[in-house]
């Protein structure tokens, strides 16, 4: 090393110690690392897929509203429990130091618990299981509705949608999948439909059916033989598309189509596959506000990365996934440190009003569940999954009956 | 001590003292790895010493792990005494299948295919059976991860990884000890040539049940575990048939019918899905799916030119027996 | 229970059924001929309907049509596949062989989900949605012709097996493998002939299946069960058997999904299929085999 050399690392040197104490010559700057866990591959890819468009847009849209840096560590637990497990350990050593995610509520249970030995805080996007908060977890913490909140809100919608319609069927037959949702969902309806007032129709028929079936001929005949006004249905997207068509096939035209809250009619591939025959489904689910400022700046930043896109097509999926991602940056801020136990203590005291998702604000009780949380009723109109109710948030009238309802 | 022991008495040193040096994330993968390795065993009792191919082991899992997880959330029974019942109706349910098959004479593929016809109508069978929670699952409740409470089996990753340990090693030594005695004979007697070990006399009949029961009874102990250790049931995975193949991978990557197959098998598969994953993240192909079709032509590769499996060749190499 | 709703739900069970009968009357011959488990027939099948839907959206070719190069291609795969990968499997164990074919359904299943991407796809052809009026019966119109292909299809192989001298010589090697040598056919060739049959029935039955099912990445297993569901009870070996045993089990499964509950109708043929192993291991139509 030259004279000239060693002049120019001293000058270095110097300007580094002379800045140090400002904290901007600092290579560690301060920075939430935040371990995404979703399912990218798998049967539930397409899903996981959908919740990753709303973690990506999450760290510039952060930066824009809380002058935040967050940094994505995405984990793919291919649909697979044992994966999901050693996947969360995996991020936990790379150093996240939040955990979001996972979308399915098996997994959920075992990230939960490695979260809670390790002691980090996982935030869940979506998972309806309402065990998973019942645990008595101190690290685990969820912004979403549980199966009975979503029973329940779904159930007061289709109250709401007779009384804005002036419509009430008489009858209705209820169709479900089989399966961890599809349980949890009837479980509340069979508890909370007798003492729905504003819910006067008899349930003629129950029809449950497996996911996985790929011939619902035999189902919809026995909906179709019930006669029933109404069609209450919780399903998941690719039923929803084989029911729908086979009852143009079996020419039955009910009322209309209702899910009291389930995946599926509101889904981008409902719509692709089905056309115009996707009109007027209604799905009653946890939604976001499309009237919210935040929504505004999410979807922008949305179409810039996905131009081909609509985030109305990815509304629960990625603004849930959004919100979760959002509630860890929230608590960094106030932390104003990365150590996962003073994490999880500001998420504890985490009151956001300005949200996405409709709803009070989120704050979590004790068990770590955020109460109050909205749904909104959901219909398809023109191609496009539109809020109908409630009314604030509403940017359509709700069709009830649907026009090719015909009398019996 | 012959080699062979030396060797192993090294490896179960390096696996007891593993915890103390090794990651939460490592100790969770072979945490794993030993699963397999000891549910791969079970299976390889059925398959290596009765030549029977069963491809819905699972079914002993699932219901090894629901037997143990009723017991526990309902009656307040421990596993310890639990696990007793969960073997028992195993071995009853193996009976049960096994002499269906042998007294009506089925083996080789219709066997296979009458295994996994018993897992999936149990799967969608417990799908609908509301004491076991449906399809909803079923939860154990997570009430203290610090301490080792070992009668009920709740505690930190490190007890489970010890008991799972235990679980394997006491597997293979089993196994090891029915290979050398006459029982061990007349299986592999049985395994070579059915008819011929007929004719010796043997009753062939009858070993062939044991050996199905004792699978399934080993296995359902696999299935309590893991209750214990998920917490949660869902028939949907539990009785899944991938949950059938990939016990059978280790065995069957390893080398059926030996001792270190199943161990060997299961920790390679394990390790190389983890190195697939990292290699993909540094390569920056973190697309979904690829992993899988790299893991789909490794297991190709190996089935393809090691039919035997990895262990025997490497057996070879070590001088030891196997 | 109006007799309508029966006579509908029968209907439509037996025409799918039909469809179900193609996909495993290619994998009868396969294991009839070749004795090779083929575990990977389902995501054959899976990829076949992908095959189609490619067809579709980039010639509007429909689906009846597209079955004639998706067959040819498939034959040539098919071929190929036992050729080169599968025939020296043909000794080993079971276990092996059922590795081996995993293995390729875990390759094909990914590079289905790398390739067309997770979500549904689809043809939508105008007469995908309309039924026949027959009286009080509306019937699927898809699904009557997808049937109809199927009894066509079905018939030519049938015809193919019984009358030409390749026929002849892979039912002497399915008969008799050792005196097949003695006499001299090549039975390397002629059971890569079998797989390239076999997997060009499968390519069929997927063009039309994907008229009546969206397909995704990971519908194979499933369907790979039916298969050998269908071919067990009606008799490996026997092709009227496996299209029998498909009629039965589109049927029941309609059947026991209307009068018991339709989440259990998988049970229904998957206990069927272990009275089957139990009682008549060699199914419906099978012949007892050594």
């Amino acid at each position: 090393m030259n004279r000239r050399d060693f002049n120019k690392a001293a000058a270095a040197v110097g300007a580094a110690t002379a800045l140090a104490p400002f904290g901007i010559a600092q290579a560690q700057a301060k920075k939430l690392k935040v371990g995404v866990l979703l399912p990218l591959s798998g049967f539930m890819s397409f899903i996981g897929q959908s919740c990753k468009k709303g973690s990506d847009l999450a760290p510039p849209v952060i930066k824009q509203m809380l002058g935040v840096d967050i940094e994505l560590m995405y984990a793919d637990f291919e649909t697979n429990v044992d994966t999901a497990r050693t996947r969360a350990e995996r991020l936990i050593q790379e150093g996240a130091n939040v955990l979001v995610g996972p979308f399915d509520s098996g997994a959920a249970v075992a990230i939960a618990q490695v979260a809670e030995q390790r002691g980090v805080p996982f935030v869940i996007n979506i998972a309806a299981a309402p065990q998973i908060t019942e645990q008595g977890y101190k690290f685990v913490f969820r912004n979403f509705q549980t199966a009975i909140d979503i029973v329940r809100n779904g159930l007061d919608l289709i109250g709401d949608l007779f009384q804005a319609t002036n419509t009430v069927p008489r009858t209705a037959v209820y169709m479900h999948v089989n399966d961890t949702f599809g349980q949890a969902m009837t479980k509340g309806i069979n508890a909370m439909l007798p003492r729905a007032t504003r819910l006067p129709f008899k349930v003629v028929d129950t029809i449950p059916y497996d996911p996985a079936a790929k011939d619902l001929t035999v189902e919809v005949s026995k909906a179709k033989a019930s006669n029933a006004d109404l069609l209450l249905i919780v399903c998941r997207l690719n039923d929803a598309i084989l029911v729908r068509r086979e009852m143009v096939k079996q020419r039955w035209n009910p009322m209309g189509i209702i899910s009291p809250g389930s995946p599926g009619m509101y889904e981008e591939q409902y719509f692709k596959a089905l056309g115009k025959l996707s009109e007027y489904s209604i799905s009653n689910v946890p939604w976001y506000n499309p009237n919210s400022k935040l929504t505004k700046i999410v979807e922008k930043e949305f179409l810039k990365q996905n131009p081909k896109d609509k985030l109305v097509f990815h509304g629960l999926n990625a603004g849930f996934t959004f919100e979760a991602i959002l509630i860890a940056a929230d608590a960094f801020k106030r932390a104003g440190s990365t150590d996962p136990k003073t994490l999880a203590d500001a998420i504890r005291q985490t009151n956001i009003t300005e949200k996405m998702t409709l709803g009070g604000p989120i704050k979590f009780n004790a068990k770590g569940q955020v109460e109050g949380i909205g749904s909104a009723c959901v219909q398809n109109l023109h191609l496009l999954p539109t809020v109908v109710l409630p009314a604030a948030a509403a940017t359509a009238k709700p069709v009830f009956p649907s026009p090719e309802y015909k009398k019996a | 001590m012959s080699r062979a022991a030396a060797l192993l008495l090294v490896l179960l040193a390096l696996l007891a003292a593993f915890p103390a040096f090794a990651s939460s994330y490592l100790l969770s993968v072979v945490t794993l790895i030993l699963f397999f390795a000891y549910a791969g065993q079970a299976w390889n009792v059925m398959m290596g010493f009765a030549g029977q191919l069963s491809l819905g082991h699972s079914l002993y899992v699932g219901v090894g792990a629901y037997a143990a997880a009723i017991l526990f959330t309902r009656y307040g029974i421990g596993p310890w005494a639990g696990v007793w019942v969960s073997i028992g109706v195993c071995a009853l349910l193996g009976a049960a299948i096994g002499f269906l098959a042998f007294r009506f004479g089925i083996s080789g593929v219709y066997f296979a295919l009458l295994t996994i016809a018993f897992a999936e109508f149990t799967r969608i069978g417990f799908d609908h059976l509301a004491i076991t929670g449906g399809p909803g699952g079923l939860f154990l409740k997570v009430s203290q991860r610090d301490s080792w409470d070992l009668l009920n089996l709740r505690g930190p990753p490190e007890m489970f990884y010890y008991v799972i340990l235990a679980l394997a090693a006491g597997a293979f030594l089993l196994c090891r000890a029915l290979l050398g005695s006459r029982a061990g004979y007349y299986w592999r007697a049985i395994r070579e040539n059915e008819e011929a070990a007929q004719a010796l006399g043997i009753n062939t009949f009858r070993w062939k049940l044991l050996a199905v029961m004792l699978s399934a009874a080993m296995t359902s102990v696999a299935g309590v575990f893991n209750a214990f250790y998920y917490n949660n049931l869902f028939p949907e995975q539990i009785f899944h048939i991938s949950r059938s193949i990939e016990i059978i991978l280790g065995p069957v990557i390893g080398g059926v019918g030996t001792l270190f197959g199943p161990v060997i098998g299961a920790a390679l598969l394990t390790s190389l899905a983890d190195a697939i994953t990292e290699a993909l993240a540094a390569l920056g192909w973190e697309v979904p799916g690829v992993k899988q079709v790299f893991y789909g032509f490794v297991l190709f590769a190996v089935v393809m030119f090691l039919p035997n499996g990895i262990w025997p060749a490497i057996a070879r190499r070590l001088g030891v027996s196997r | 229970m109006s007799w309508d709703l029966v006579a509908n739900v029968a209907i439509a069970g037996i025409l799918t059924g039909l469809v179900y009968g193609l996909m495993a009357l290619g994998l009868s011959v396969i294991f009839g001929v070749v004795r090779v488990v083929n575990f990977a027939h389902g995501e054959m099948m899976t990829a076949a309907m992908y095959a189609a839907v490619v067809l579709f959206s980039a010639f509007g070719l429909d689906p009846f049509l597209a079955t004639v190069p998706v067959a040819a291609a498939f034959f040539v795969l098919g071929y190929a596949l036992q050729a080169g990968v599968i025939n020296p499997f043909i000794t080993r164990p079971e276990h092996s062989q059922f590795m081996l074919l995993v293995a390729v359904a875990t390759i094909l299943v990914n590079a289905l989900l790398l390739g067309f991407g997770p979500d549904a796809r689809n043809v939508q052809v105008d007469y995908q949605l309309e039924s026949f009026a027959v009286g009080r019966l509306l019937i699927d119109k898809a699904r009557v012709f997808a049937a109809l292909l199927a009894v066509v299809a079905s018939a030519g192989l049938f015809a193919f097996f019984r009358f030409t001298l390749a026929g002849k010589a892979i039912r002497a090697c399915a008969d008799n493998y050792l005196g097949a040598l003695v006499v001299g056919l090549n039975v390397k060739h002629l059971y890569a002939l079998t797989f390239g049959l076999g997997a060009a029935c499968v390519a069929i039955a997927g063009c039309m299946m994907v008229l009546l099912v969206d397909v995704t990445p990971v519908l194979g297993p499933s369907y790979t069960l039916l298969a050998f569901v269908i071919v067990i009870v009606g008799g490996l070996g026997s092709m009227s058997g496996a299209l029998l045993g498909g009629v039965l089990i589109g049927l029941s499964e309609a059947m026991a999904g209307l009068l018991i509950q339709p989440s259990a109708k998988s049970m229904f043929s998957f206990g069927l299929l272990i009275l089957v192993l139990l009682f008549r291991p060699q199914g419906l139509l099978g012949r007892k085999s050594p």
